[in-house]
């Protein structure tokens, strides 16, 4: 018999080679929507999965509760593979895995309660015992006072609330979110992610999403995987991957809002060679231990030169301060050696971009 | 008019509304599973039945496009075998079934398939079987554009019941043509027409309000 911490390591959802292709039909070519994808999401954790329209995450998420299945490879959830279940299993299964979307999908003829009783009412549950559980629910999502509401007299973040306990009544060990906080406004959009934090620590609900938006990683995953083409092309906790970005799609998610991105009025200004007079221009990205040190006066120091800030921002990610800076360094290139090097001994990534005047 | 003509309209009248009442009754209980099965059951709907989906759809379009006064006939064998007689109102209740099944079940089906895909995917997410999607998700909230239809129906069917008059059915169609336009007395032939102006309004009128209340998507809090 394994010891116990085992069975707590053991991935509550796991891809094994999983493709999915959706075959030529008429004039169209058939379509690679997933391309061999292996992913484990731990319990209890909260897993994002970024990345553009088109990429494959929504049919990623949707197999996870067999609503798609795939031409090859398995999904395994809390040990049973979906992929090979029947359709009545599956039914089954799908009352262990609950899910939101972007767009709420509540029934207009059904108020919050009957919402919220729906997926009960699917499964059995006798009517006498559905007061019981949903007013609980309705509490834990702060629409007590709305229980007798319909949709369309409720805002986008209540409606959202209502979603999040439908998904949660039939006590799902995963809450699967399909761009849950797409259509909502960025003040809603935190509290619902905050929302959603809290359920993942109470509940030990482990949850996984599909978002196009790295603020939302940002705000509520542990890990992360990045969807490019139908391809996991970068996958890790959080903070590794916006610490050190390797994939083209990635940095680009990353630059979104670490402001790792160049920006339009410097790109304009960068010349590729240097002429005399001409600083050179550095992407210094600060983090984990590195942000909290005071690198750039410690230059300036060392090596008697200018170093002037162009552009910057810092971040708290997962926890850890994260730092991206554009400075202008006035030196010419054996000192620029010099001080490339003793950036990067700080535990920071460093890019020469190139020259400015 | 003597009080004769006028009995005569109230007789004719209620021979008019229970024909259209009973037609849309029966109607729609065969017209509804009809529709139901025709929004669900082409290839990848829930029912997959695309074969079957095709030839009820073809039987629904030719029924549907036989003008009502000739199906009224070609089925005189059909409404002896059930009403017993083909001429009166009784027997007039059996074209206008006939009819309204497949104009029930091709509203009916617009009505279902307007409803939102997203709900569908969620009732499913939750472990819903295709009944259950058809019971509680497909069927409620399709339920004030159902109700439309079935207005829009009743609407059809008392226009058409002032057909069956000219083959020997009862209500107020007969007697505009036998009093109104055989007899030619304009007075009678005028209040038929009222009749039925304020039978068709009042099926409309009644009909919107019903899917009003039923329709909770506009509700402003």
């Amino acid at each position: 018999m394994p010891p116990p911490s085992d069975v707590q390591t053991q991935p509550i959802i796991a891809f094994a080679g999983v493709s999915k292709v959706y075959p030529a039909r008429n004039e169209s070519a058939e379509v690679v929507a997933l391309h061999d994808i292996d992913l484990q999401v731990p319990q209890g954790a909260i897993v994002g999965v970024i990345g553009k329209s088109g990429a494959g995450k929504s049919t990623l998420i949707r197999l996870i509760n067999g609503l798609e299945r795939p031409s090859r490879g398995s999904v395994l959830v809390n040990g049973t593979d979906v992929t090979a279940l029947g359709e009545r299993d599956l039914r089954e299964a799908r009352r262990s895995i609950g899910m939101i979307f972007q767009h709420f999908n509540l029934l207009s003829s059904r108020t919050a309660f009957e919402n919220i009783a729906l997926p009960l009412e699917i499964a059995g549950v006798a009517k006498s015992e559905i007061a019981g559980i949903v007013g609980p629910l309705l509490a834990m999502v702060g629409l007590s006072d709305k229980r007798d509401r319909y949709p369309a007299e409720l805002s986008g973040g209540q409606k959202q609330r209502v979603g999040i306990a439908r998904a949660l009544a039939t006590k799902p060990k995963v809450l699967l979110s399909d761009e849950a906080t797409s259509a909502l406004d960025p003040e809603t959009t935190d509290q619902i992610l905050s929302l959603l934090k809290t359920i993942n620590a109470e509940l030990k609900l482990t949850i996984v999403f599909i978002t196009h938006e790295m603020s939302v990683v940002k705000k509520l995953a542990d890990r992360v995987a990045v969807l490019e083409g139908g391809r996991i092309v970068e996958q890790g906790t959080t903070f590794e991957v916006f610490a050190n970005p390797r994939h083209e799609t990635t940095k680009r998610f990353v630059g979104s809002i670490t402001g790792g991105n160049v920006p339009e009025w410097l790109r304009a200004k960068l010349k590729p060679e240097r002429l005399a007079g001409d600083s050179a221009v550095l992407h210094v990205g600060f983090t984990g231990r590195g942000a909290g040190q005071p690198v750039l006066s410690r230059l300036a120091r060392n090596f008697g030169i200018d170093v002037n800030i162009l552009h910057g921002q810092v971040e708290t990610i997962a926890s850890h301060p994260f730092g991206s800076l554009f400075i202008s360094v006035a030196a010419d290139p054996e000192v620029l050696g010099k001080v490339i090097a003793e950036l990067k001994a700080g535990q920071n990534t460093v890019e020469h971009l190139g020259y400015v005047a | 008019m003597s009080p004769e003509i006028l009995q005569l309209i109230a007789w004719s009248t209620l021979d008019t509304l229970v024909m259209v009442g009973l037609a849309g009754l029966f109607g729609t209980l065969l017209g509804l599973p009809l529709g139901i099965f025709l929004a669900t059951s082409r290839a990848n709907e829930f029912f997959p039945a695309p074969n079957a989906n095709r030839i009820l759809g073809f039987i629904v379009n030719a029924t549907r496009s036989t003008p009502f006064i000739i199906l009224v006939v070609a089925i005189v064998p059909l409404t002896r075998l059930i009403a017993g007689t083909s001429i009166g109102t009784r027997a007039a209740i059996v074209p206008l079934t006939i009819a309204a099944i497949p104009f029930i079940a091709r509203v009916i089906e617009a009505a279902i398939r307007e409803v939102d895909q997203g709900l569908v995917e969620a009732a499913r997410a939750f472990g819903a079987s295709p009944l259950q999607i058809v019971q509680k998700v497909l069927l409620p909230e399709a339920m004030p554009a159902v109700t439309l239809a079935l207005t829009l129906t009743i609407v059809s069917l008392l226009g058409y019941s002032a057909m069956v008059g000219a083959v020997g059915g009862g209500g107020l169609g007969d007697l505009g043509i036998r009093y109104g336009y055989q007899r030619f007395m304009p007075d009678v032939m005028a209040t038929v027409v009222i009749v039925l102006i304020v039978l068709v309004q009042g099926a409309q009128t009644l009909g919107e309000a019903i899917a009003r209340r039923l329709d909770k998507r506009n509700r402003n809090s």
